[in-house]
């Protein structure tokens, strides 16, 4: 499905992350896996250190810290918040929604739209084009898109497939009216029968949480993990991402008119480093404009890892000046999208912790 | 430059490789050493695999590598 906005801009990005942090190097020791075999997935996958919430904390918290943080610093005002997206799959509560929490907690005004979005790794494009067309709105001046998820704390730490990459975040996104006539291109497809990929089987209606679901169970290649736990089919995911993204990011440049040399990154999910060198070689990208570094440094933090490239590796850049950037999300669901923007002059861009 | 089978046995020394005819289904290879095999055959032959071929099919022996090697240009 394609879309298209005119006179809409991203004017902020802040990204909040765990002060917490951990090691791959320490978290081996939970694998029933020689340490050789380990250290070369390391080399490869570019798994080192991530940020991972401590037990108790919540999609709420983090949103609430860096909403007070754009609160104090001036940044934001409470009252021009028209409507506020949160894009998580790791909600506070099945009810109500954790976006009411989290306006409840902030003592936002009450003629505002809150909405939850249950959206993965395609979570931050999907959100963003939400809140364009809330901006179709006359009523609606700024949107707020939180991107937030503790998905750690339904990671099992002796599943070698998942547990090594995930990191958990918060992203907040200022949307709003671009005074020039600008374009913005987006495209998103979706395939929901192949949604068994990447799930979390037990917690919801379908099969709820019982002792039995917590138990751990050899799922193969030495890993066990719960029904509660997350669960990635790492090869049919890889295998998808190969297959889906570039097509989809080819299309959307033709439909825009844009080459691929006119842009100037291409700001992808950040899964790991060995699937996004393959994506930059099938799309015969430089590694310098398909950055890949985010999960090396603060693990793959679902829709939060876009924003978090753009303020780990462009903060200044994009604070400066005006880019063209394609961005690509892609996960659960299964979902992937792409959206080709003019992105800059940022009145902030930065990465803060959470304490 | 290292043959196929030395970088196989840098991988999982443990097994014989020439010994095997299928390294998947006999488990010699998982998919992160299919993963780490596939890194070390681009540095190796100064190419990149396409992601969309690495698959286990690819994968289940000397012949299929080489097959797959070939297909992505390089000079055996």
């Amino acid at each position: 499905m394609n879309f298209t906005f005119r006179r809409k801009r991203i004017s902020g990005v802040l990204v909040v992350l765990p002060e917490n942090e951990r090691s791959f190097i320490e978290d081996m020791k939970n694998f029933n896996f020689p340490e050789a075999r380990s250290l070369k997935l390391k080399e490869v996958m570019g798994f080192d250190k991530r940020r991972v919430v401590e037990p108790g904390v919540c999609v709420s918290d983090l949103a609430v810290f860096g909403l007070q943080h754009l609160f104090e610093q001036d940044l934001l005002k409470r009252e021009e918040i028209d409507a506020l997206l949160l894009v998580t799959q790791t909600a506070d509560h099945f009810m109500p929604a954790t976006s009411s929490l989290i306006q409840g907690r902030l003592g936002l005004k009450h003629d505002m739209l809150c909405l939850d979005i249950n959206q993965a790794c395609a979570g931050f494009v999907i959100g963003l084009i939400q809140a364009f067309m809330l901006l179709e709105q006359e009523s609606v001046n700024k949107v707020v898109l939180v991107n937030a998820d503790v998905l750690s704390r339904k990671a099992s730490p002796k599943d070698r497939n998942i547990y090594p990459l995930i990191g958990d975040g918060a992203a907040i996104t200022i949307i709003e009216r671009d005074h020039e006539d600008t374009m913005i291109h987006a495209s998103v497809k979706m395939d929901g029968s192949r949604a068994e990929a990447l799930m979390i089987p037990a917690g919801g209606l379908r099969m709820p949480s019982t002792p039995e679901t917590a138990l751990l169970e050899d799922v193969g290649d030495n890993n066990l993990r719960a029904k509660d736990h997350v669960f990635m089919d790492g090869s049919a995911i890889f295998n998808f991402v190969q297959t889906e993204v570039p097509p989809l990011i080819e299309k959307l440049l033709a439909r825009a008119g844009v080459s691929s040399a006119e842009v100037d990154y291409y700001l992808c999910h950040q899964p790991n480093r060995f699937m996004l060198e393959k994506l930059a070689d099938k799309m015969k990208v430089p590694y310098a404009r398909m950055p890949n570094n985010v999960v090396e440094h603060f693990g793959n933090n679902g829709s939060v890892t876009i924003p978090t490239v753009m303020a780990y590796n462009l903060r200044e850049r994009l604070q400066r000046e005006q880019l063209q950037v394609c961005l690509a999300a892609f996960g659960g669901g299964l979902a992937w999208s792409a959206m080709l923007l003019k992105l800059g002059k940022l009145a902030f861009n930065k990465i803060i912790e959470y304490n | 430059m290292k043959s196929v089978l030395e970088i196989l046995k840098e991988i999982r020394p443990e097994f014989d490789f020439t010994a095997s005819r299928d390294f998947i289904t006999d488990g010699l290879l998982d998919s992160f050493d299919m993963v780490t095999l596939v890194a070390a055959l681009d540095k190796n032959f100064g190419i990149s695999i396409p992601g969309t071929d690495i698959v286990p099919e690819n994968f289940q022996d000397l012949l299929t590598i080489e097959a797959l090697l070939a297909k992505s240009g390089a000079k055996l």
